[in-house]
């Protein structure tokens, strides 16, 4: 392990060819180490969801250099030919809204990416329960996702995305539907499971209330970023 | 791995059965329809089991006696009596008309047979056969006669004495049975004011009532009056016999048609009903692209409304085969569940049809497959749209 959970340089990505081609990274710089929680704040279309899709190996870069871990999985072209394999086991996802499968229980919801991974059904499910008991919703285990309230599903979303422990988080807007107190809560929980599952967590955000939490952040304008400190305040 | 479509069957299943009864309405008039095509052939087959015969001598250089009409004299059964090969021949006739029953009328065919001989309904499930000359009848308990009823033919009133099943004409029509020489009666005589009138214009002809012959009118009105013609003849032949052999001496001999049960077989099956197999064959094509179309749409039309639990399956790490898998299983749900209703439904509706309709259970099979078939082939539609939905659209941007 080379001390990052993530680390990223010179990550550029253009859409289209020629006088219509649009620039929305320019020049991404960005580290984040195992057990470390950052934000990434910018306005709209700074590059926020495009560096996120970069990140999450759901559209290619133009060049540039990403590494997870030890791996290198981009440089100047993907390096890792499974890339749905590589989004399954060491990216985990946390959305905006929680987006769970509505026809899966909690417990199957969350099970569902170790099953994905090979692991039997019943060892999925007791990762899965352990995770949500982690997470203070184990009690919701059997419940389906439209008998949760927004911050269960929230929690619940955030076990699915660690359900197989995954080195990388990155998290769409995670607090945007939520109010002040379970958006602090969302963060706290993700800072212990970062502490707790050596995950490199990425929250981008818009959400006035949660920057405050964060240690480090980085802004990200015509997409550059800018490394900034944030204020840390105790969660 | 869990099943993701029986999940999501088992979650959305008020919906499921819902659509699966309503495609289920559909596969059972489909079934129903190949039903009513192996009834009718069925009863094609009925009537030529039912006729005891080997052979049918008619008219020659027609299709009779179901299929054309046929018109021979009615003594020419005694000389192929005495062909080689010939066992037992008997005249008979056919005339399908309505007749009375209580208020309403009935479609029936009258047999005119001789008893005893081939012709007569092989077995009665109530009553007695024929045993006077003259106005008893034999009637198929679907056209709704008791025994001890009266059916008014043409002038003559006739007393069922008799009950018998499955006697059907090619076209569904339950048989009546009457004595030959009735029968012939109703068939080829006119009514009394017909008669009389057909008289005076003979006395009328100056060719046919000439003075200088006598006895040349009453012999044309007496040929007028009286009947001498039956439609076929039925003919069995010895077992060591070979029917196709005894039907080419005929032919040659008498100058009349004769046919085999394989060419009657035929001339039922393939000329008689074919434009209504026709019609049913193509309202099956019709149904089973109406089923494909509404599978299709259905299927496709649920997959559009999880495109974004798609978009975080596939994002998540979702092979493509499982999604897919997932759309192909729910639409052969959707199939399944359809199928056991249409089999419910086309079981349960098929004793109301006027018409005999006959479920076979191959058929059924072969419908189970083309349901299949037809379900898989509908589920691509939304299998593609679901491979087109980009992972990226679960994150926000």
């Amino acid at each position: 392990m080379n001390g990052f959970g993530i680390r990223i340089e010179g990550l550029r990505k253009r859409y289209g060819d020629g006088e219509t081609a649009v620039n929305a990274l320019v020049d991404v710089n960005l580290t984040v180490a195992p057990g470390e929680v950052v934000g990434l704040i910018g306005p709209s279309g700074s590059g926020k969801s495009t560096l996120l899709k970069c990140l999450g190996a759901v559209i290619e870069p133009t060049s540039g250099r990403m590494t997870l871990g030890d791996d290198v999985i981009y440089d100047g072209g993907w390096k890792i030919s499974d890339l749905r394999a590589l989004r399954r086991d060491r990216i985990g996802f946390v959305f905006q809204a929680p987006y769970l499968i509505p026809f899966l229980d909690v417990t199957d919801n969350v099970a569902l990416l170790p099953m994905l991974a090979g692991h039997t059904n019943s060892e999925s499910r007791q990762r899965a329960l352990e995770l949500l008991d982690a997470l203070d919703v184990g009690h919701r285990a059997k419940a389906q996702p439209s008998q949760l309230s927004g911050g269960e599903q929230q929690r619940v979303a955030i076990a699915r995305a660690l359900a197989n422990y995954p080195p990388v988080v990155l998290a769409d807007e995670p607090t945007a539907p939520l109010d002040s107190e379970r958006a602090l809560s969302v963060i706290r929980i993700l800072n212990q499971m970062a502490q707790q599952y050596s995950a490199a967590v990425i929250v981008v955000t818009h959400d006035e209330k949660i920057i405050p939490t964060f240690k480090r952040l980085y802004h990200i304008r015509d997409g550059q970023t800018f490394e900034g400190h944030g204020e840390g305040r105790a969660l | 791995m869990i099943s993701l479509a029986g999940r999501d069957i088992l979650h959305s299943w008020g919906k499921f059965v819902l659509t699966g009864m309503g495609l289920g309405l559909l596969i059972g008039l489909t079934l129903s329809m190949a039903g009513i095509y192996r009834g009718m052939v069925d009863d094609a087959k009925a009537l030529l089991n039912n006729s005891g015969a080997d052979l049918w001598v008619v008219q020659k250089d027609t299709l009779g006696p179901y299929a054309e009409s046929s018109s021979i004299r009615d003594d020419l059964y005694r000389a192929i009596l005495g062909m080689p090969g010939v066992t037992r021949a008997a005249n008979v006739t056919y005339l399908t008309m309505q007749v009375r029953q209580g208020d309403a009328d009935v479609r029936t065919m009258v047999v005119g047979f001789e008893p005893g001989q081939p012709g007569e309904p092989e077995y009665l499930v109530a009553g007695r056969h024929v045993t006077r000359n003259h106005y008893e009848a034999v009637a198929d308990v679907k056209t709704g006669f008791r025994i001890g009823e009266s059916i008014r033919i043409r002038r003559h009133d006739f007393v069922v004495v008799g009950l018998t099943r499955r006697m059907v004409s090619s076209g569904g029509d339950p048989m009546v049975f009457v004595p030959l020489k009735d029968a012939q009666e109703a068939q080829f005589l006119k009514d009394n004011d017909a008669i009389v009138n057909e008289r005076a214009r003979t006395a009328a002809n100056p060719s046919l009532n000439r003075p200088w012959v006598p006895g040349l009118l009453d012999a044309i009105v007496a040929s007028q009056t009286s009947n001498r013609n039956v439609n076929a003849i039925l003919v069995q032949v010895s077992p060591n016999a070979r029917p196709t052999a005894v039907a080419a001496e005929i032919e040659r001999w008498k100058h009349l048609q004769a046919y085999s049960r394989e060419q009657m077989e035929e001339i039922l099956v393939a000329k008689l009903i074919a434009t209504s197999a026709k019609q049913i064959a193509l309202f099956l094509v019709i149904l089973a692209i109406v089923s494909g179309a509404i599978v299709a749409f259905i299927i496709y039309t649920m997959t559009l409304g999880k495109i974004r639990e798609i978009a975080v399956l596939k994002l998540i790490g979702t092979h493509n085969r499982t999604i897919a898998a997932m759309i192909l299983q729910q639409a052969l749900g959707l199939g399944l569940i359809g199928f056991i209703v249409g089999k419910m439904v086309a079981t349960a509706w098929a004793p109301i049809f006027p018409k005999y309709v006959l479920l076979v259970p191959s058929d059924a099979l072969w419908g189970f497959v083309a349901v299949m078939v037809i379900c898989a082939i509908a589920s691509t539609l939304a299998i593609r749209a679901a491979l087109r939905v980009d992972p990226a659209t679960a994150i926000g941007g």
